[in-house]
């Protein structure tokens, strides 16, 4: 399949997959997939299955929900189908994918799943699933990302991660990390489930921990709705409080170039690399914060999914630093939602796979929450020239915490605390470039003479190297620190999944993906790597 | 106290020499009894004139005798062995059949395994009010042997999943008694399986041609690999005839009596006789026919194209067809609709197993309405409808085709489905015409008496003690 320009743009009026129903405090994600509705030719979304297009959908539903529904304090997923709830991600579509478009759409996927997890945390928006069906790899996985799941105890119903036994890859989007780290799954009863196809049902089900509870048809619905009401009864979410409508992106795009209010990108094919520029508030703006990380999230996906050559991402920023302080003050509803959302969208830089550059320029407004752009690049290049300047604020210090819980202060000096306490009293005001040089802020301040010609070579270098020995490396040097799920999740999708993605056995023509639906067995390598 | 488990559980698998069957069976026992007890037949017996199998021989496998139902003796049997049986079809071709069940197809094996044993308990759960309305005792007595039949399948299926698949083929045997059909809570797997049998007519229909798909599904696992599965169904296959016996001669004797009260009367209007008009005999036909079909699955599907390669499940017949066996090249034709039409369509015949099984199905199904239309001899005639009419299941479902295979739309579809499918009016007549009649050598006025009675036995012969 050659991969299509991917928009990530959509609205409830255009879904295909899903349909949102809202009950005051309560709402529903009911899972119908369009059979036909698959993003690209080639595969039939059979039984609730999804592809990213689903996945896109389901985003936005998750983002809606967050930011138009204020009332929302229980979302409960359930399945449209007879007996399905969902069962994963389709087969064919991972069969005839590429390896670049497979890690894409699991990577989103996962943090889509991440931020269902996020909103019950942070947001007092508490997700449940409710297993009505067939609930099976990545369908099984997506219930894992809920706080309580209630499976229906009818005899048939059963949740299952297959993939090991039928297709030889992994419930990747989390959901053995989800199993032993969030559930608390025994390590050998995991093992069981994971290698047994027909999966587990009812009580035992809930005696290992896959569930929270089986519940038979006749008191499912009744059950499912009291298990919300009382997570809604939870709920820390603000009442009475105005939704913000989630309009249509102001976008252009160009052959070159991709153009929002507030976000621009230059594409430079010929070197391999974007220059994304952050402008700050033109003037005092309430509403620049929500309106530029929207842009940049949707910039973010775009240049992931749709220009993998590109592998060099310059950062800059432009305006005034004093400005952009303002508009991120303020507490509450929606400026905590917001915060909540940047936080997500810095963490979807942070597992991007490419180089990422930091430019410190003269007219730049890299303070608080912009400064967090720059420090989760994995160089930052400053100007030395008077009136240069970086600010740090309170927000720097763990508003925006990155995956492994640290902030990116925290993770950066994470051999000297002490230095991290120091820099604490350095907020609030302007720092010049030899003193962020000098306290660690940024990787060089260059002065004008050799400014252009070290970010040049710089910048050259880099593309010259082996994308994928880079992949790598930058993802191992980012998230110093401790492990969590998060950190886990993504870790265990690059190194296992991926490289199981990328096997014989797996993907090879006689691999068990290649070979699923042919009725053909697939031909293994019987030797442990 | 030692059992004489040869005397309790008929059975010729030497279950009096092994610990763990004896075990396993000892405690679903008592559950199959209870839920004989609370889903099996509704109308209470003193006794039963009933087959009863103690061995696979000649001689053996049909025992006659009065028995108190709760205490037939459901016993385990298993076709001979053929020591030198080898695999027929798919990437094992040619080696020994299995005799344990391999690691690697033990969840395929299973699920084949349990989604048949969950068929037949059900149809004990969806006939089990018919005796209170039986037209005779010979017919209450043939339900009554269905019944049982159909509980032995169920102890063939427990036999398997208890024997070869360890504690997770306990559990699955468990369950197999927990699913009830119809029930709101747990319903049997199929849906087709979760609605009642409403009447005697219906009974028939279904013997005819559901209990026909069973037939086939028996056939498809016969050819197995794992040769415990193959000699479990080549047995039950035995007994699966007298189902369908059951079905064809008693639609014979419902269109024999339409025929002669029609020619008797000259009319093709009969209620007012008591018979059963031919119109709402076709459209029994219809409806039992068509939901048969959906039974069969999609015509493509990848698990039965995985289990054909794998060895699990063959085509029926396997053996007397004349090809590689492998199906990796094959190609066949089936038919669906293309762009508003109906258009053959060439697929990889290794995916469309299920379409390949279907029209042997179909075929079988055809000698059926031969047999009716001779009874009918010109009066009027019988038809098998078209194989997209009235589909839920497969290419078809989501358009709407007559019984003589037109491409219709809905509002076509709607204004005459009434002459097509029994109508609420039709079902109302029909079960009207559902008295009791429990004297021997009696019969409803609604069909005519069989040919023979059981087993050599008169017509008038106490085939039920009430």
């Amino acid at each position: 399949m050659s991969a299509p320009e991917i928009s990530f743009d959509t609205h409830p009026d255009r879904y295909r997959h899903l349909r949102v129903e809202y009950d005051g405090e309560i709402a529903r994600i009911v899972l119908q997939v369009d059979e036909h509705g698959g993003l690209v030719p080639g595969y039939e979304l059979k039984l609730n299955s999804y592809d990213l297009g689903v996945d896109i959908e389901l985003y936005d539903a998750v983002q809606r929900l967050r930011f138009e529904h204020p009332e929302g304090r229980a979302v409960i997923i359930t399945g449209g189908l007879e007996k399905v709830f969902c069962a994963g991600a389709n087969i064919r579509m991972l069969a005839g994918s590429s390896h670049s478009w497979k890690v894409n759409f699991c990577k989103f996927t996962n943090e889509t799943r991440n931020g269902i997890e996020d909103a019950t945390a942070n947001s007092g928006q508490t997700y449940l699933a409710a297993i009505n069906g067939t609930a099976a790899g990545g369908g099984f996985e997506l219930a894992l990302a809920c706080d309580r799941i209630i499976l229906l105890d009818d005899g048939s119903t059963a949740v299952s991660l297959p993939e090991v036994p039928l297709l030889a890859v992994l419930p990747g989007t989390g959901g053995l990390t989800r199993l032993v780290d969030k559930r608390g799954v025994r390590k050998d009863l995991a093992d069981v489930f994971a290698t047994r196809s027909e999966g587990v049902r009812g009580s035992r089900a809930v005696e290992w921990g896959l569930v929270d509870e089986a519940v038979p048809r006749s008191r499912f619905e009744e059950t499912v709705r009291r298990r919300a009401a009382e997570a809604a009864a939870r709920s820390t979410r603000p009442r009475a409080a105005e939704g913000i409508a989630l309009t249509p992106l102001e976008r252009e795009v160009s052959a070159d170039e991709i153009r929002y209010p507030n976000v621009t990108a230059a594409l430079d094919r010929a070197n391999g690399l974007v220059t994304i520029t952050v402008y700050g508030p033109r003037q005092e703006s309430e509403s620049w914060p929500l309106a530029l990380t929207r842009e940049l999230d949707d910039l973010i996906l775009r240049l992931r999914t749709n220009e993998l050559e590109l592998g060099t991402w310059v950062i800059k920023t432009q305006g005034d630093a004093r400005r952009v302080l303002e508009a991120w003050q303020g507490d509450g509803w929606p400026a905590d939602e917001i915060r909540h959302y940047y936080k997500r969208t810095l963490k979807r830089l942070d597992v991007t796979s490419r180089s990422l550059i930091a430019l410190i320029e003269p007219g730049s407004c890299f303070a608080g929450p912009l400064l967090e752009l720059a420090l989760a690049c994995d160089r930052q290049y400053m100007y030395d020239e008077e009136g240069t300047a970086i600010t740090l604020t309170e927000a720097n210090f763990g508003a925006f915490p990155m995956g492994n819980g640290l902030s990116r202060l925290a993770a950066r000096f994470l051999g000297d605390p002490g230095h991290l306490a120091k820099l604490r009293q350095e907020t609030g005001r302007e720092i010049d470039a030899a003193e962020a040089d000098e306290q660690g802020l940024v990787t060089f301040a260059l002065d004008d003479i050799d400014w252009a010609d070290e970010v040049r070579i710089a910048l050259e270098e880099r593309a010259a190297l082996s994308p994928d020995a880079l992949t790598a490396m930058e993802a191992n040097h980012r998230f110093a620190g401790p492990e969590t799920l998060e950190t886990k999740i993504f870790a265990r999708l690059t190194a296992w999944q991926n490289w199981v993605f990328n096997r014989p056995n797996a993907a090879g023509p006689e691999g068990a993906l290649r070979r699923y639906g042919t009725g053909q067995r697939p031909a293994f390598d019987r030797k442990r790597v | 106290m030692s059992i004489d488990y040869g005397e309790r559980i008929p059975n010729n698998v030497n279950l009096a020499e092994d610990r763990r069957l004896q075990r396993a069976l000892e405690s679903w026992q008592p559950g199959f009894l209870r839920w004989w007890g609370e889903m099996g037949p509704a109308l209470p017996t003193q006794d039963v004139y009933l087959r009863t199998a103690v061995a696979v021989g000649r001689e053996g496998w049909a025992h006659f005798g009065h028995v108190a139902l709760p205490e037939y003796r459901w016993g385990i049997f298993l076709a001979e062995r053929d020591p030198d049986r080898r695999i027929a079809f798919g990437q094992h071709r040619g080696q020994p059949v299995w005799q344990q069940v391999p690691g690697e197809f033990r969840a395929e094996l299973q699920r084949l395994i349990v989604v048949q044993g969950d068929t037949e308990p059900a149809s004990v759960e969806q006939q089990r009010r018919l005796g209170l309305t039986a037209p005779s005792l010979y017919d209450l007595r043939n339900l009554f042997q269905v019944n049982v039949e159909e509980g032995r399948h169920l102890w063939a299926m427990v036999y398997l999943l208890h024997a070869y698949f360890g504690r997770a083929g306990r559990d699955e045997a468990d369950a197999l008694l927990l699913r009830n059909s119809g029930s709101e809570d747990s319903p049997r797997i199929l849906g087709a399986f979760n609605e009642e049998t409403p009447d005697w007519l219906s009974f028939f229909m279904f013997t005819y041609f559901t209990d026909r798909d069973g037939k086939y599904q028996l056939g498809t696992l016969k050819e197995s690999a794992f040769d415990p599965l193959s000699r479990t169904c080549e047995f039950m296959l035995k007994e699966e005839a007298h189902h369908m016996f059951v079905g064809t001669t008693g639609v014979d004797r419902v269109v024999e009596r339409t025929a002669t009260l029609m020619r008797e009367h000259d009319t093709d209007d009969i209620q007012k006789y008591g018979g059963i008009p031919l119109d709402v005999i076709q459209k029994y036909i219809n409806f039992h026919y068509s939901v048969s079909l959906d039974l069969f699955g999609g015509e493509t599907s990848t698990n039965v194209a995985n289990y054909y390669t794998a060895g699990l499940k063959g085509r029926w017949q396997e053996e007397r067809r004349k090809d590689d066996h492998l199906l990796t090249e094959a190609a066949t034709t089936v038919q669906q609709v293309v762009d508003g039409r109906l258009a053959d369509v060439r697929l990889p015949a290794l995916t469309a197993l299920n379409a390949d099984l279907r029209g042997e199905y179909i075929a079988d199904c055809a000698t059926g309405l031969t047999r009716w239309n001779r009874i009918l001899d010109g009066v009027a005639t019988l038809y098998l409808p078209h194989v997209g009419f009235n589909r839920q299941v497969g290419v078809f479902a989501g358009h709407h085709l007559t019984p003589d295979g037109r491409l219709v739309d809905r509002a076509t579809w709607e204004h005459d489905r009434d002459r097509w499918l029994p109508t609420p009016a039709d079902k109302a007549y029909v079960h009207s015409l559902m008295r009791p009649v429990y004297e021997p050598g009696k019969i409803a006025a609604w069909l005519a008496p069989p040919r023979n009675g059981i087993n050599g036995r008169p017509l008038d012969y106490e085939y039920v003690h009430l």
